[in-house]
């Protein structure tokens, strides 16, 4: 476990050192921002659903940028045989790099609070679904990170992970928007699958056992496959 | 101290690796020689555990390396293939994680560092970032890396790679003065250096041991004969061979080249008699012109390429 935090602790400082971060951290602002306030002023509720309904888009393509440099960076490098001939485990680097990617996106959460600060300024804010669309926020994040995670781990160029993670990530957001396509047999199954229907469930300020499963599980998937793809790669 | 066995690694079809075994004994420095992609780093990367053996067994003192690959690793310090480090780091920060991870605590680690930066001679790029320094810096933090947790096996593969001649002689004494106590094993394709500092050299060629044995008793077997190197014109093949293949003692002659009149041989004979005053006087009772005469003994060199020549 010590080994894990070490790891996380670098690869999360690594992240501020290159312009990357900040690239990444305004773009999403700017998105966020934008789309957020474009929607508040035209329906003039106090109210962070039209956040928290994009978010899962957004995520889609922002997370992906986080995560793919951070295996497929040491591959190219090649620092990828130091770190593993040092005394960590492969699940320690897994965990590590994880962790690095889920609070990174975390961090990246924080200034978005200057909205509902904002809007309950402006009118009497419903703090629930505010506290359980940020708890979502930050489980979707948790989960689209393992996914990119295992999308960087696949290839030692970072412009395929990250497209690869995009592919993933987009899938399983818009499954919630195709489902008028499937009969009706498999839909509440495929529904289930969909990233955005349990986000947009905790969103809603109901947490759910079943959609932190979802997340947890997403998560879990995503990182196990990661490390055979190492323990593959010796 | 280090035991491999059958130790085989096929990357696809192709075999990195062919079924070798060797044994390394504490406070060796054993120098892996070969030409290049002759299985040098592969089986670097099979002791460190990077790598997993197709086949074969190795042990690190009574660890095995499928096992205890976790217990192995702490014994070892590795500096891969021209020190792919991370770029984006200072090397203070660099050195600082690697300390972390080899588990020293707040106290520990910062005198530890300072030991390590005194003797690589890093003071002067503490606080540059690894991208911004030379590529014989570069090794030396590697090095530094390797040699953090002070371990038992010292890895090294091709450390003197792209240095110039200073920094080359300066890695080779951080080497030998590491070695006196520490067993290090390194990997190289440059002669000179395995002979300098290996108590003992393996040549590798297509993933098979060639030869195996010290530095002394190698350079022994090379220095068994020696070569003569004779120009001269005014003559022909023939005829030369006919006179100086003669003498006492000479093993081979071999008409080198011809230009211009001017014919190059080279014979082989024991360096144990001096035929260079036999030769000397063969030509003297002829008319030919002598432009050149030397005489060198075999080096290392001509025995590794002897030995891992392309049939």
């Amino acid at each position: 476990m010590r080994q894990v935090i070490h790891i996380a602790k670098k690869e999360f400082r690594t992240y501020f050192v290159s312009p990357m971060a900040y690239i990444v951290i305004s773009i999403f602002l700017l998105v966020t921002g934008w789309f957020f306030f474009l929607a508040f002023f035209l329906s003039n509720q106090a109210t962070l659903r039209h956040l928290f309904t994009l978010l899962p888009l957004i995520f889609s393509f922002v997370v992906p940028a986080i995560t793919m440099r951070l295996f497929a960076e040491e591959l190219n490098v090649g620092s990828y045989e130091i770190l593993l001939t040092m005394p960590v485990t492969f699940m320690d680097v897994v965990l590590g790099k994880f962790l690095a990617g889920a609070a990174f996106v975390a961090a990246m959460l924080i200034p978005t609070l200057a909205y509902p600060i904002t809007v309950s300024f402006l009118g009497p804010l419903d703090w629930g679904p505010v506290i359980g669309g940020y708890i979502g926020a930050v489980l979707l994040g948790a989960a689209f990170s393992a996914i990119g995670l295992f999308a960087s781990s696949l290839t030692r160029n970072q412009i395929i992970a990250f497209i690869v993670g995009v592919a993933i990530c987009f899938s399983l957001t818009l499954i919630d928007w195709m489902l008028f396509f499937l009969p009706r047999s498999i839909l509440g199954f495929v529904q289930y699958l969909g990233m955005n229907f349990h986000f947009q469930n905790i969103s809603k300020g109901i947490i759910d056992s079943r959609d932190i499963l979802y997340f947890l599980s997403v998560s879990f998937v995503s990182l196990y496959g990661t490390y055979l793809v190492l323990q593959q790669r010796s | 101290m280090i035991h491999a066995e059958n130790l085989t690694k096929y990357y696809r079809d192709v075999c990195a690796v062919d079924q070798i075994n060797f044994d390394i004994q504490k406070g060796e420095i054993m120098g892996l020689l070969g030409p290049n992609g002759a299985g040098k780093s592969t089986i670097l990367r099979m002791l460190t555990g990077f790598l997993r053996p197709t086949s074969g067994t190795i042990r690190v003192k009574d660890y095995t390396i499928d096992r205890h690959s976790l217990e192995i690793k702490k014994l070892l310090g590795y500096l891969p293939e021209s020190a792919p480090l991370y770029y984006d780091m200072l090397v203070y920060d660099y050195l600082d994680y690697v300390a972390d991870i080899r588990g020293f605590d707040k106290g520990g680690k910062f005198s530890r560092i300072c030991r390590l930066v005194d003797l690589c001679g890093l003071t002067d790029v503490m606080h540059k970032s690894v991208s911004e320094i030379s590529k014989g810096y570069k090794q030396r933090v590697g090095l530094a890396h390797a040699m953090m947790n002070d371990p038992e096996i010292l890895i090294l593969d091709e450390p003197t790679l792209g240095l110039d001649p200073n920094q080359i002689v300066e890695i080779r004494n951080i080497i030998k003065q590491i070695g006196k106590e520490k067993t290090i094993i390194f990997s190289t394709h440059i002669l000179s250096e395995a002979e300098a500092t290996c108590d003992r050299i393996v040549i590798i060629d297509r993933g098979k041991i060639i030869a195996d044995s010290t530095a002394e008793v190698l350079r022994q077997a090379a220095s068994e004969e020696c070569l003569i190197h004779v120009s001269l014109q005014n003559t022909d093949f023939t005829s030369v061979e006919k006179e100086l293949g003669s003498i006492d003692g000479i093993v081979s002659f071999v008409p080198v080249d011809e230009e211009e009149g001017i014919l190059h041989v080279r014979l082989t004979c024991q360096s144990s008699a001096d035929l260079r005053g036999d030769i000397y006087r063969k030509i003297k009772q002829t008319d030919w012109i002598l432009l050149e005469f030397h005489q060198e003994t075999k080096t290392l060199e001509n025995i590794f390429r002897e030995l891992t020549k392309e049939d």
